[in-house]
């Protein structure tokens, strides 16, 4: 699987497991889980400095740059305006291009708003950003994404943070089938089947966070990820037998005893 | 003088520049983006750009968070 890179503009990830940073108790644990899951890409929020704690950690003080690739996103942003003032303002901090670019259309679903997104990718895209867009499990927003220039699309499983896995697995089918970018499975997901099935399905990597932070023992759980990721993969490239009605016996029935 | 830093009212010394401001907050400007007064100051500029009466700047940085969440939960 070494040579199985996933490559979105030019950049080579060696991982398909993506992870975010959120909701750890502490930096501490949010390092351990990261290393757990075996990841080299993360994402991270972009907010206001402290400017009254100075003495206070910063997160990559445990994430080192150089080590990870970072995946700066514009959580949080209800506006295509915000979200584009704060891709912008994470490029700024010179460490990245990549911006995952999330545009939230509801408080309570934080199902994206898709026209907003597209209407940021479009002017992120115009300055130089590389754009990889959270929406929904929609092909025809997904097309459109990819005709103003966006490498990768990131649909939904399922609403942020739910754990309700794989909703629509057919509409991911048809994005595939759709687009000829990598599909990156961003958010819903609760365990590690989940993932499999994601990467089973022939999507090309999964970002997640609560189901990791938020588990009982989130660095077990980010482990369980990995291998997730790895076993889903795998068996997509290896091509799994057509689903059947009846028994097809494994066993030759030649030389039973009695015949 | 006061401008507002961070969405807070704040006294900083007079003729002072970005760069300036970032030393006098000790703050680590490799890994910050400022605005001021909603434009983008590009870090090379930072010692060339003076921070005036009653500006507004926006410092922020990278912090955890993955997908959507409250939106100031991290912020202060």
């Amino acid at each position: 699987m070494s040579d199985d890179k996933l490559i979105i503009a030019g950049i080579e990830f060696n991982s398909r497991l993506w992870v975010g940073t959120g909701k750890y108790k502490d930096f501490a644990e949010t390092k351990k889980a990261i290393e757990a899951s075996g990841t080299d890409v993360v994402t991270v929020s972009v907010r206001r400095v402290n400017i009254i704690d100075k003495g206070k950690e910063n997160l990559l003080d445990y994430i080192d740059p150089k080590k990870y690739k970072i995946l700066p996103n514009t959580a949080g942003c209800y506006t295509a305006k915000d979200a584009i003032r704060t891709a912008m303002l994470a490029a700024e901090a010179g460490i990245t291009k990549l911006v995952k670019l999330e545009v939230i259309g509801d408080e309570k679903t934080l199902f994206p708003d898709n026209e907003a997104t597209l209407e940021a990718a479009k002017v992120l895209m115009k300055e130089g950003l590389i754009v990889l867009p959270y929406v929904s499990d929609d092909p025809i927003m997904a097309k459109k994404l990819v005709a103003i220039g966006c490498p990768a699309v990131m649909p939904l499983a399922a609403p942020i943070g739910s754990g309700l896995g794989i909703r629509n697995p057919y509409n991911l089918r048809i994005i595939m089938e759709t687009v000829k970018v990598p599909i990156i499975v961003d958010a819903g997901v609760g365990t590690a089947s989940d993932v499999a099935l994601a990467m089973e399905l022939g999507c090309d990597a999964v970002l997640l966070n609560t189901a990791i932070a938020g588990a009982k023992d989130p660095i077990a759980m980010a482990e369980a990820m990995k291998y997730g990721v790895l076993a889903g993969r795998l068996a997509y490239k290896a091509g799994r037998i057509p689903k059947k009605l009846y028994a097809t016996a494994s066993s030759p029935l030649d030389g039973m005893v009695g015949t | 003088m006061t401008i507002t830093l961070n969405g807070e009212k704040k006294q900083v010394p007079d003729n002072i520049t970005v760069l300036g401001l970032l030393e006098h907050l000790k703050v680590r400007h490799q890994r910050v983006a400022v605005e001021l007064n909603m434009e983008i100051v590009k870090k090379d500029v930072y010692g060339a750009t003076p921070v005036k009466e009653g500006d507004s700047l926006e410092v922020v940085s990278f912090m955890a968070g993955g997908c959507a969440q409250a939106r100031l939960e991290i912020a202060n």
